[in-house]
């Protein structure tokens, strides 16, 4: 097949099919208890240099209590997968942890603003940088899970973020179209946070997915964090409702509130007072270190940082403007 | 005639675009209050969807984030983001908006850096997210921005999402799906289209309070301007009401009449 057109950026993680089948030939099929705490997860299954995943969409069921862990751990170097990657790469970027990024949608905090120090990151040239968009990244995730070595699309032709792409322009042997090829991610660890989960790792969410069972299904560790354990019994009663089975699963981690302060659906609202804090406070580094010690090095666990928040007060508030509780109470 | 500001007269002219029964991927802000306008008016059976996965929502409360759980309350699906891409790709979606932090005069734009060069920028901004899939793949894409010379640009300094690239026949030749493009472009001056011929950007009307001169100085290209230039059709009463009181109760988005 002849590359019409060749991408410059770099490709961070082996789409080789082959390479991943033989790892996933030695992944533990065993139905064990996996319940482990999150810090023992995090220094288990993230290693400086890994290709990191974070599952949600920034603002949504993304695993912040696994991000403060590694930022408190003191990762460095991890690739990282932004897909649509908002507040999680935001406090990523608090210990400079990640040094090569696949960029659908970083720095920005959707229409809350742009997070100053991760523009830094960007802007002083340390990290390496491979543009991507949402659709690319998913369909990268999706290769992965498949176990082919790429997928086809029809956009990003023409442009600029083509260019610094990992993408590969091809004559499609069946209608003569140029279509994009984009390579599968293997990603060396995902974290996903979810509603519910059973000592195996069996874990089941509601609302959006994002790309979460692609990203589920192609990572070769997975650790789940989830709101709340529930019997196994429970889990299989009806298999249909399961997102993730235990067999993708490495480590399951009862985390309550292990999104905050972003949304859970069905169960919090993001924390927006907090979210701005965290906005504005980047504009003045003296702030900002008393800010970062206080919320992220100075708490032992995400139960200390909630409690520092507010506490139980706080999530029953923000469950309310989750469910709109708060519009029918002033409704009367 | 009422009294409204700018960003009402954007969301009522972006609302008015789109017809009851078609599709419209938004994002949050000014987009998505158009749309939401568009189905307490016009357009009853518009449907929308959030590219994080949710579709067809009751939005009684607008959303904060793309995938917040307003973007699938009492909606027909929370699925992925390929459950959005797919349809897009299929040309099941038919119009699009997008914003940018600048603009050219074949509506190529750039969200993703300013300034230096792309491995160490002056200013690093969020890059695509889904800003080039939809423009890739919606029929009609269009853009709500405030008009000035440093949005409004000779050349973009990174192509994050196609326009009409460097032309007429340039996204089909680049392997684009046919027929997608620019379609309209909402300011708080004008309206503008794009020539058929030259798929060059093109006044299609002048808001109220603006003049020709005004759109041009603002603008760092030159303009094209139809044959059947206009003014802008204000808000009417009834729409101004559904905004302020239905929609942004708040004014977090319309900000202060």
């Amino acid at each position: 097949m002849t590359i019409l057109e060749q991408g410059i950026g770099e490709i961070f993680t082996n789409p080789d099919p082959d390479e991943a089948r033989a790892f996933f030939r030695t992944k533990s099929r065993r139905k064990s208890v996996k319940l482990t705490e999150l810090a023992d997860a995090v220094t288990e299954y993230v290693h400086d240099g890994d290709y990191l995943v974070i599952g949600g969409f920034g603002a949504v069921r993304a695993p912040m209590a696994a991000v403060h862990e590694i930022v408190r751990q003191g990762r460095r170097n991890l690739g990282f997968a932004g897909h649509t990657s908002t507040h999680d790469i935001q406090v990523l970027s608090v210990g400079g942890v990640y040094d090569r990024v696949d960029i659908a949608y970083v720095v920005g905090l959707e229409a809350r603003g742009l997070s100053k120090a991760c523009r830094s990151r960007f802007e002083s040239g340390e990290v390496t940088v491979t543009e991507d968009s949402n659709h690319g990244l998913a369909l990268r995730f999706k290769a992965a899970a498949m176990g082919v070595p790429f997928l086809p699309m029809r956009n990003t032709l023409g442009t600029d973020t083509f260019r610094y792409s990992t993408g590969r322009t091809v004559e499609c042997p069946f209608t003569g179209k140029k279509v994009v090829l984009k390579p599968a991610l293997y990603a060396d660890v995902a974290f996903i946070h979810v509603h519910e989960a059973d000592v195996y790792g069996n874990a089941r969410f509601r609302g959006i997915q994002i790309s979460d069972l692609d990203v589920a299904n192609s990572a070769k560790h997975v650790v789940i964090t989830a709101e709340r354990l529930i019997p196994h019994e429970e889990m299989v009663r009806t298999p249909e409702t399961i997102s993730i089975p235990y067999y993708l699963v490495d480590a399951v981690c009862e985390v309550p509130g292990g999104a905050y302060p972003v949304a859970m659906p069905y169960e919090y609202y993001s924390d927006e007072e907090h979210l701005k804090q965290w906005l504005t406070v980047e504009q003045d580094a003296e702030k900002y270190d008393a800010f970062v010690q206080e919320y992220v090095y100075g708490c032992r666990d995400h139960a200390d940082y909630i409690q520092k928040r507010g506490g139980a007060a706080l999530m029953r508030e923000l469950r309310r403007v989750e469910l709109n509780l708060d519009m029918e109470a002033h409704h009367g | 005639m009422a009294d409204y500001n700018e960003m009402e007269l954007m969301i009522v002219v972006a609302a008015r675009e789109l017809e009851d029964g078609s599709s419209v991927g938004v994002g949050t802000g000014a987009p998505c209050a158009a749309a939401m306008l568009a189905q307490k008016t016009h357009a009853p059976n518009l449907l929308i969807l959030f590219e994080a996965g949710g579709v067809g929502p009751d939005l009684v409360r607008m959303p904060i984030s793309v995938g917040d759980s307003r973007t699938f309350y009492h909606g027909v699906r929370a699925g992925s983001m390929s459950d959005i891409m797919e349809p897009c790709a299929r040309g099941m979606v038919d119009y699009t908006f997008l914003g940018g932090a600048q603009i050219d005069s074949y509506g190529n734009m750039n969200s993703t850096v300013i300034g230096g060069d792309h491995d160490h920028p002056k200013v690093r901004l969020p890059g695509s997210g889904g800003a080039n899939d939809y423009a890739s793949y919606c029929w009609r894409t269009m853009v709500m921005t405030v008009h000035d010379r440093r949005r409004f640009v000779e050349k973009v300094d990174f192509i994050t999402s196609p326009g009409y690239l460097t032309g007429a026949g340039a996204r089909e030749a680049a392997g684009l799906p046919v027929g997608t493009g620019p379609y309209r472009v909402i300011t708080n001056m004008a309206v503008l289209g794009y020539d058929d011929a030259t798929r060059r950007m093109m006044v299609l009307s002048i808001n109220p309070g603006y003049t020709r001169e005004d759109v041009q100085n603002a603008t760092g290209f030159e303009l094209l301007w139809s044959p059947d230039l206009g003014a802008t059709d204000e808000p009417t009463a009834e729409e101004l009401r559904i905004l302020r009181e239905e929609i942004d109760p708040q004014r977090y988005f319309i900000g202060r009449a």
